[in-house]
């Protein structure tokens, strides 16, 4: 169980003046559980990649592979793998339509031909795991706050039970206690449900605390796929494709410039606290106790 | 397959046409359109064919551009010309059954193609080689008259800029919209009439929404720079008429004179 891109290429505009070579020769294999994030710049290619990932955009050339079978076989079942692959797109809140919050995250499971009890029931599911109260299950969904209208939208394709989870900058225009909450909430159902989840984002400081892979794009190829550690190794080169690695490898990296003998791997703010404290003479902390 | 409307949408070049003046380019595709239904011989389309066809190579902008624009309108070329083949009484030619094609629906049918696909091929290079904006701002200064009259001459631009402005924007967002919904299951495709305009409502409802959105957005923009309509307002590049455009005046007048030549002694 896996999806498998192979050698996938994208053209917009093929045969035009305004041809933009959007996917350049990306290879990747994603295996069921992983929790990735796919990290670019604007225009790096990461949204139409994502879109590659359900069979919304067919690749110019190259195939992809869900469970060992070519997507863009003539006889592939495509909304079911539509229903497999679950794809939230950036400000996913403006596709929003029915008349209350319920019947529209029941909108995906009916399309998959569920029954309307299955299909309420899948949507009360979802609904919880995004963290909605009862209370808001009969308001129009426009009546809510912006970060509310973005988790009913993410309930919206939870309830079609997918495999995979691409969420495409599930963060943006929220303020930082909406991120963190919309973040912290889809690692607990990454951890409850055992999902893939790919989180697409242009923050590294937004992905480093939860991902265990992460795959750097630029300029529509794959520049970095590594574990979090293995890519803010080389952070002078992030920040040449205009990115950059969270601000702890910063710190760590001038201590060691210093002198000071850490480890410069630490990804989060608690791991580097943990390594200074474990390098930090310590006499000096005794002092600092006293 | 949204994206195959043209009409509206710049096509970046630098060539003799994009630099005219667009009251220049607004007047030449009114007499362009005005020619077309004046000329009624066979000599005086080809005189616009290769009027045409002369602008398109001066303007630089490739030809599949204004075919793009074309697709849009199959439907009623379509209709056009089988309405006229069969429905034009006259000398029958051939006889299907019921269906009598004329000598004369013949020609008419023939003619009207023509006259719509040339039609539509002009007024795409004209927006292909003027931005909306230009356009609009030489709407309003041709227009300019008709304030003595109290027509909102500048609102009338103003909205109509906008309009235009939207176009692009908001195929793109039906189009993300539309993605968004297939995601979820969507089906935009499949299914009789009545299933198809259900299906359109997933759709419709997040792009009004949208539409409204930007509205009011583009309103409080306006208004956060003391936007208060066409009083007193200057232009910080006022049009102004060029030596090329002169030439082109010159043009547009001999082009205009022939076909109406043709047209009384031909």
């Amino acid at each position: 169980m896996s999806l498998i891109l192979d050698h996938v290429n994208y053209v917009y505009g093929e045969d035009t003046a305004l041809a933009v070579h959007a996917l350049k020769d990306v290879n990747l294999v994603i295996p069921d559980g992983q929790f990735i994030g796919l990290i670019g710049h604007t225009g790096s290619g990461k949204s139409t990649l994502v879109q590659h990932l359900n069979g919304l955009i067919k690749p110019t050339s190259g195939a992809i592979y869900y469970n060992g079978e070519d997507i863009h076989e003539k006889d592939y079942d495509k909304k079911k793998l539509r229903s497999k692959v679950g794809l939230v797109f950036q400000y996913p809140e403006h596709q929003l339509f029915e008349i209350d919050v319920f019947k529209d995250v029941c909108f995906g499971p009916k399309n998959l031909g569920l029954s309307q009890k299955e299909a309420e029931l899948r949507a009360y599911a979802a609904l919880k795991q995004v963290g909605i109260e009862d209370e808001y299950f009969y308001q129009s969904p426009f009546d809510l706050s912006g970060g509310q209208k973005r988790r009913v939208a993410i309930a919206g394709v939870l309830a079609m039970k997918p495999e995979i989870l691409v969420l495409d900058e599930p963060t943006a225009g929220l303020d930082p206690k909406g991120r963190d909450e919309i973040l912290d909430q889809i690692a607990k159902l990454k951890e409850e449900t055992g999902i893939t989840v790919i989180l697409v984002s242009h923050s590294m400081e937004d992905v480093a605390k939860y991902v265990e892979r992460i795959i750097v794009m630029n300029h529509g190829s794959v520049l970095y796929d590594d574990a979090p550690k293995e890519v803010f190794r080389h952070y002078k080169e992030l920040e040449q494709v205009g990115l950059a690695a969270p601000q702890v490898t910063y710190i760590m990296q001038a201590l060691a410039k210093k002198g000071m003998p850490v480890d410069t791997s630490a990804t989060t703010v608690e791991e580097a606290v943990q390594e200074i404290l474990r390098k930090m003479p310590q006499k000096k902390i005794l002092k600092e106790k006293a | 397959m949204i994206r195959d409307i043209t009409l509206g949408q710049y096509y970046q070049a630098d060539s003799v046409i994009h630099k005219l003046d667009p009251r220049v380019k607004l007047v030449a595709t009114l007499c362009f359109i005005i020619s077309l239904f004046v000329v009624d011989s066979w000599v005086g389309y080809v005189a616009a064919a290769v009027f045409l066809a002369v602008m398109i190579r001066l303007s630089k902008v490739p030809f599949r551009f204004m075919v793009k624009g074309m697709k849009a309108i199959v439907f009623i070329l379509l209709i056009t010309v089988v309405f006229n083949l069969f429905l034009t009484p006259g000398e029958p030619l051939v006889t299907v059954w019921k269906f009598t094609i004329t000598e004369e629906g013949l020609r008419i049918a023939v003619m009207m193609a023509v006259r719509l696909s040339f039609l539509i091929v002009g007024s795409s290079l004209m927006t292909l080689t003027t931005t909306p904006n230009s356009l609009t701002d030489a709407m309003e200064k041709l227009m300019g008259p008709l304030k003595y009259l109290k027509v909102p001459v500048h609102e009338v631009a103003m909205m109509m800029s906008i309009a235009l402005r939207f176009i692009p924007i908001l195929l793109e967002e039906t189009d993300k919209i539309m993605k968004a919904q297939i995601a979820r299951g969507a089906d935009f495709e499949s299914g009789n009439l009545i299933k198809k305009a259900k299906a359109m409502v997933p759709l419709l409802v997040p792009l009004f929404i949208s539409a409204f959105r930007r509205a009011n957005d583009l309103a409080m923009a306006m208004e956060a720079r003391c936007y208060r309509g066409g009083e007193h307002r200057t232009k910080m590049k006022p049009l102004r008429y060029h030596a090329a455009d002169r030439v082109a005046y010159c043009v547009l007048l001999l082009y205009f004179a022939g076909c109406v030549a043709i047209r009384v002694w031909l």
